[in-house]
């Protein structure tokens, strides 16, 4: 709790910290539409000020005004560290504030090497004749101790694990803002624009330490994020935006977690009702036994129709990779499965076949192995579909726009525009295509793995229900997430999975978020478990 | 491209939705404009030569040659277009025409085969070659653009030790009669054959589900395996599609020409990818399509002709081609229009170097 302290301390600060951002009466109309409306951002020097909100709440909208990429409406006024800025600001005008952005897409080249990407922006801007190679690499091996980033500079990004990569985006950042010490104007600020959502836990914690060392030397950070657990847990203060006004800026230290939730989604949270047990176990059950394959050394488990069963546990514990295995999008060693039509091996299992049983996989990479995000929903949605009945002679092609229609209503997809690319969605309407692609076929079994990464608070509970409604018109539901509370929200059953095995079950009363945390940490360490018992 | 979770994009998407209705006859205008562009050029350049030059170039000769003289390269783009839509290369395709044209030579005029089984061997050579080209593709894991270098350089080489390295004329009359003298309308009926083809693959890409699965794989190769489409089988049957198309565009080369030429290939390699890309930028802007193909090669053709016409010497050919592509190829990517747009190339780069 030392870092409550220190945030408070900052957080309450006083005179002693002076503002690095002031944004004030900040408005942006698109034809006609209020993309912010009178919003207003005040960032203090060595502060890690969170920025939350819903899509299309005007998040992006005001980061890309300080990136200069929009030009505010007239009347809107910004000071950065006690200066008042012109608006528009002039694009790459945010560099001489010492302003620096690392978006979700890092913008890093994965074929070249870590001090190439390091490089980028230099050999970009200033006229070399020769690079000394081994200067740089020196260099940027110092950088990299200084934040304790454990990676070679010599190798391809291509080759980094995704939380070096954009540890690697972050860094770089900084060594702009540090660059400009001398002829910039301010202490720096950092805007960290959704770094973590295809992140886990454990990864997302080396970020925060890299975070935490930046402000520790003076410069701010924006921290944008959808994940409230994040946000509370590295930011001093938090400004929650909805609907392009800001609804209030927290204390983070001070205020609970439900209020951050209402104050992004307007409402209260409801929980899901889980079906009563009776109900569900009627009816043939599902049958996975002996799985072995990737790291899973040994998995069966039975479910009932209509049953949602979780699977957690920490990372590499094999738990993951269950959904893919029983799918067959990862190849298994040995096992089978049984959806009541007769024990079938998983060795020789394919996404086709498992389609044919009905067994559907909803993957967590849901920009490269859920969606074709250049194609209409209408393709994306129809892709399982195609054989029937849809295709006699002719592709019944209007039938598969109103068939797909009415889809986006049942699984309110907005806009309701089955012509437009997915690419054109937010990640929660993107989701719900992909659900609305699959259960559409009313399967035996569904698949998740993290079925809300990248999905916004309102739009989780619309997967949350679409996921029950499934459930309980019977079909079971295995979910493989890292988000407990997601967990205790929806499952009826939790597995705890360690080296490879289940090493715990939850379910009724015992099934908690805390509960799974804490089997979670036991089963990786079992040592100091003796121990502590 | 990736869809961000955060929706930076709503306000903007909310703001086109309720765009004044000004604004959105506008969008409806340019896109009309891309779509038909290509069409609305070729006819400007119908007229313009018409104009310049009324005598010569405004006569049913003339379009009965434009119309009739082009169908082995109509029908070497609508194969290419097959396998570039599965996101896949194949660059073997003009060798395999010359293969085919050669064989049909070599069987019909050195050995008397009868002109009917020399085609059936020639189309069957066609269908052997995407075999063998879907096998190192799809079983070896090895890039296709490389694999297609490679059987096409082997055809070539066959090609010439066929033919000993000379153009091999006297082929059966009958082939040349199916081919270029009998007219409907006074165009050849080799221009039919290339429009029933194109009117099949446009079908096949439309209308059925195999053509959807194809636009599948192409598009999203991992997304396509993980909702149940067999990627390999889809990949190997396009493979093997325009291999075929190819062996078939063979035997309407020696049809037109009476001969085989060993070297005729390499003058249609560039110019079939070029009119495929060409071709995605219109009728159906983002994907490869055989109606913006077939438009794409008439328009260029009409061009080159009309440019001779005008005395121009045959310089103009390449230059005219050239300079085409360049501008049309930009305005399609201009609009994120072109499949293979750069920012999809580095997976492609990078299953090279593999």
């Amino acid at each position: 709790m030392d870092r409550a302290t220190t945030s408070i301390d900052r957080a309450t600060g006083g005179p002693s910290a002076a503002s690095a951002l002031v944004l004030y009466n900040l408005s942006k109309t698109f034809g006609g539409q209020r993309a912010l409306d009178q919003a207003a951002l005040d960032v203090r020097e060595g502060e890690v000020h969170g920025l939350l909100g819903q899509n299309g709440s005007g998040k992006s909208t005001l980061i890309k005004i300080l990136a200069g990429f929009h030009a505010p409406d007239p009347g809107s006024s910004l000071s950065l560290a006690g200066e008042i800025v012109s608006l528009p600001l002039a694009p790459g005008a945010f560099r001489r504030y010492r302003i620096s952005f690392v978006h979700q897409h890092l913008g890093l080249i994965p074929s070249l090497s870590v001090v190439e990407n390091l490089l980028i922006n230099r050999l970009a801007t200033e006229a070399h004749w020769a690079i000394s190679w081994s200067q740089e690499r020196a260099e940027v091996a110092t950088l990299l101790q200084r934040y304790d980033i454990d990676i070679d500079p010599r190798v391809d990004v291509m080759s980094l694990a995704p939380v070096e990569r954009a540890l690697l985006a972050i860094v770089r950042a900084v060594r702009e803002i540090d660059e400009t010490a001398k002829t910039g104007i301010g202490k720096g600020i950092l805007i960290l624009d959704e770094p973590t959502p295809f992140l886990p836990k454990r990864d997302v914690d080396r970020l925060f330490a890299v975070v935490r060392a930046i402000v520790a030397g003076g410069a701010s950070v924006i921290f944008i994020s959808h994940d409230v657990d994040e946000v509370m847990e590295i930011t001093n203060r938090a400004t929650i935006l909805r609907d392009g006004r800001v609804v209030g800026t927290l204390d983070t230290p001070t205020s609970s977690k439900s209020a951050f939730i209402e104050m992004i989604i307007g409402r209260k949270l409801n929980a899901y009702g889980r079906g009563t047990m009776e109900d569900k176990q009627k009816g043939q059950a599902i049958r996975i036994e002996r799985l072995v394959g990737g790291s899973v050394t040994d998995f069966s488990v039975d479910l009932r129709p209509g049953e949602v069963l979780g699977l957690t546990g920490l990372i590499g514990s094999g738990y993951d990779e269950v959904p893919y295995l029983v799918y067959g999008a990862k190849p298994a060693a040995a096992g089978t499965i049984d959806v009541g039509t007769g024990s079938r091996p998983l060795a020789n299992a394919s996404p086709s076949r498992s389609i044919a049983a009905g067994v559907v996989l909803v993957p967590a990479d849901r920009p490269n192995a859920a969606v074709i995000n250049q194609l209409p929903v209408v393709d994306n949605v129809t892709m399982p579909m195609l054989d029937d009945p849809f295709s006699r002679w002719r592709l019944d092609r209007r039938g598969m726009t109103a068939r797909t229609g009415e889809l986006s209503t049942r699984f309110e997809v907005v806009p309701n525009q089955p012509a437009l690319p997915v690419s054109a969605l937010s990640g929660g309407n993107a989701q719900k295509v992909v659900l609305a692609k699959w259960l559409q076929r009313a399967p035996k079994l569904l698949l998740l793995d993290e079925p809300t990464q990248g999905v916004d608070v309102g739009a989780r509970q619309t997967v949350y229900r679409h996921v029950a409604q499934a459930a309980a018109a019977g079909t079971s539901v295995l979910c493989a997430s890292s988000d407990y509370e997601q967990l205790e929200l929806i499952c009826d059953r939790v597995l705890i999975f360690a080296q490879g095995r289940v090493i715990a079950e939850l379910a009724d009363g015992e099934l908690t978020k805390d509960a799974i945390a804490q089997q979670c940490y036991l089963g990786s360490a079992p040592t100091t478990s003796e121990d502590v018992s | 491209m990736n869809n961000a979770p955060d929706g930076g994009t709503v306000p903007i998407r909310r703001s086109a939705m309720g765009a004044s209705r000004k604004q959105a006859k506008t969008s409806v205008l340019a896109d009309r404009i891309e779509r038909y562009g290509l069409m609305v050029a070729w006819a400007a350049l119908i007229v313009v030569f018409g104009l310049l030059k009324p005598g010569t170039f405004f006569t049913w000769g003339t379009f009965s040659t434009i119309l009739g003289s082009q169908s082995v390269l109509v029908i070497i783009t609508l194969g290419l277009i097959i396998p570039l839509t599965a996101n896949d290369f194949d660059v073997s395709i003009a060798s395999m025409t010359t293969f085919s044209s050669m064989t049909i030579a070599v069987l019909n005029v050195n050995h008397q085969v009868p002109i009917g089984w020399a085609i059936v061997v020639a189309l069957a050579s066609g269908l052997a070659l995407g075999f063998v080209n879907g096998f190192f593709i799809i079983v070896f894991r090895i890039h296709s653009l490389i694999i297609t270098l490679a059987s096409g350089t082997f055809l070539h080489g066959l090609t010439l030790w066929m033919s000993d390295s000379m153009t091999i004329s006297g082929v059966d009359q009958r082939l040349i009669d199916f081919v270029i003298v009998k007219r409907i309308l006074g165009v050849p009926l080799e221009f039919y054959y290339a429009i029933l083809i194109a009117t099949v693959i446009w079908y096949l890409f439309e209308f059925t589900a195999i053509g959807r699965r194809i636009l599948f794989v192409g598009r999203g190769r991992e997304v396509a395996h993980l909702s149940g489409i067999d990627t390999d089988h889809v990949r190997w049957g396009c493979l093997i599609a325009s291999a075929a198309l190819g062996a078939l565009a063979g035997v309407l080369y020696t049809g037109t020409q009476g001969a085989a030429d060993p070297v005729s290939g390499a003058s249609y390699m560039l110019p079939a990818f070029a009119a495929a890309f060409l071709g995605s930028t219109s009728i159906l802007p983002g994907r490869f399509n055989p109606w913006g193909s077939t438009v794409a090669v008439y328009f260029l053709v009409t061009g080159i002709t009309g440019l001779i016409f005008l005395g121009f010497s045959s310089f103009i050919q390449d230059v005219f081609e050239g300079s085409t592509y360049c501008r049309v190829c930009y305005g399609g990517r201009r609009h994120g229009h072109l499949p293979l747009s750069p920012t999809r190339w580095p997976t492609s780069v990078c299953c090279w170097s593999n």
